[in-house]
């Protein structure tokens, strides 16, 4: 077993960055993000870790920088948040579309503006459609193994795609965890070195990034949704197969006193842990009440969505994003499309809390629960949901 | 390559639409987008190559005799070499398909 050490998340991300032995780095800092770029910084500059560090002038190029890393089969590390995001947004499409291997943690910040630095997921919800395979982490010891993770489902030969780590800013990224670190050896059971299928190399002359005719562009995005798509299978066993070697078992959406639960809270990032106290608490009033946990969230976990909710009265989402002018929040709209048509179609209450890091505590969740039970009774619509704790409101 | 693009399945692509076949933009039919066409009366051309020169896209070749002719599978009848043609050996025609 790995050696369990108290340490900020940002830094023990940025340790198993070091684990996975990349070989660059480019990335430009961003609050929350700063603290895993700029330990990454220390690790190169001290010869601990044989990798290019790029301090590029912009997120735009830390991006194109990872692409062309990538491109020539480097193992390629960015990182960011929010506006970061936003910037890079363009380079962030045309990786997954060129299959690049990248894995990126996503430090998530709000949107501005008004101006946050704080934490909710508007940044990721932004570029839901982008073609990456996107996880959420409930803690700094899961986004440790999601970074191992990512580079073993990225670089697999019938995925090839890259892979965002949510990671919620501050709540997780300025704490202090205990962490159990990998041995060497475990990584290296784990993660065999990257292997390019093309390469841009003078050797071996190959296209990237062509132009694609109206006559080919749609078969183009197709060969990019379907192993996506298909992913998941290898995504599973990739878990599976880190649980074997390091005793933490995870799934595409984790459960929590959920089987004779008529309530279920759906989360996704670090709300889980807390919610799962709330549930806790619940419980103890005699409430049936559980937890889905959403880790996967792209390619979307349909099958484990149906399956879990079949036998729930209530669903409670708990999303932390706005589509603005649409129905409710990102997860809840998905959830509702995956139970359209299925025999058993439980009430939705949607909650948007927490947005730019306002602190949702386990009341404000156990409020959330007797509001929506009131709520379900009038069978909620589509653009019935509620923005939690907003005065005026 | 066997297969014009526009056959290609979506199974059939490379990985992250790679090209793998150095080159290849020679294969493209940029002639598709003509609409008009370029012809030469050898009566008046003075073989100076004009329009060989200013062919934006190399399209124009010299024959055995000393003329020069459009090669219609790239030529995207821009009109460059009629407007340049010293005697107005060239006349821009209509396609008509």
């Amino acid at each position: 077993m790995g050696k369990r050490i108290g340490l900020e998340v940002s830094l023990s991300a940025a340790e198993a960055v070091k684990m996975a032995n990349v070989d660059c780095i480019a990335a430009y800092p961003i609050t929350p993000q700063t603290h895993i770029v700029e330990h990454l910084s220390e690790l190169v500059n001290d010869g601990v870790l044989d990798a290019e560090f790029i301090p590029v002038e912009s997120e735009h190029s830390a991006m194109s920088v990872s692409a062309g890393a990538s491109a020539v089969g480097a193992r390629a590390f960015t990182c960011t948040s929010s506006q970061g995001l936003a910037l890079m947004n363009e380079i962030v499409h045309i990786v997954a579309s060129m299959r690049l291997p990248v894995v990126m943690i996503l430090a998530n910040r709000s949107m501005s503006g008004p101006i946050s630095i704080w934490n909710d997921h508007t940044d990721v919800m932004s570029i839901r459609d982008c073609g990456w395979i996107q996880v959420f982490a409930n803690n700094g010891q899961e986004v440790f193994d999601h970074v191992l993770f990512g580079y073993r489902v990225a670089e697999s030969h019938d995925v090839m795609l890259p892979l965002i780590i949510n990671m919620d800013g501050f709540i997780l990224t300025h704490v202090i965890e205990p962490i159990e670190f990998w041995e060497k050896e475990q990584v290296e059971q784990y993660l065999p070195d990257f292997k390019p299928i093309h390469t841009l190399h003078p050797d071996k002359p190959v296209t990237m990034g062509g132009v694609g005719m109206p006559s080919i562009f749609s078969e183009a995005k197709v060969a990019q949704d379907e192993p996506l798509k298909q992913s998941k299978s290898t995504i599973i066993s990739a878990w599976k197969e880190l649980g074997d070697i390091v005793g933490r078992y995870y799934n595409p959406i984790e459960t929590y006193r959920s089987e004779d639960a008529e309530t279920l809270f759906i989360t996704q990032g670090s709300y889980g842990e807390t919610v799962s106290l709330a549930v806790d608490e619940l419980r103890g009033d005699g409430i049936s009440v559980g937890l889905i946990m959403d880790r996967l969230w792209r390619p979307f976990p349909f099958d484990e969505f149906r399956k879990v909710t079949g036998q729930a009265k209530n669903l409670i989402v708990i999303d932390r994003a706005i589509s603005y002018g649409g129905q409710g929040g990102p997860l809840a709209i998905d959830l509702r499309s995956v139970l359209y048509k299925e025999k058993n179609q439980p009430d939705i209450a949607n909650f948007i809390c927490g947005l730019a890091g306002r602190d949702v505590t386990i009341g404000d969740f156990k409020t959330m629960y007797h509001k929506a039970m009131k709520k379900v009774k009038e069978h909620p619509r589509e653009e019935d949901f509620e923005y939690y704790g907003v005065r005026g409101k | 390559m066997g297969k014009t693009k526009t056959d290609l399945t979506w199974q059939e692509l490379e990985v992250g639409a790679t090209i793998v076949t150095p080159g290849n933009a020679a294969e493209y039919k940029s002639g598709d987008w003509r609409s008009m066409r370029p012809v030469v009366d050898n009566k008046k051309c003075i073989k100076c190559g004009t329009c060989y020169i200013f062919c934006p896209d190399a399209a124009i070749y010299e024959t055995a005799e000393g003329f020069f002719e459009a090669d219609l599978y790239y030529c995207k009848g821009c009109g460059i070499c009629a407007h340049e043609c010293p005697t107005q050996a060239i006349e821009m025609v209509e396609e008509e398909e």
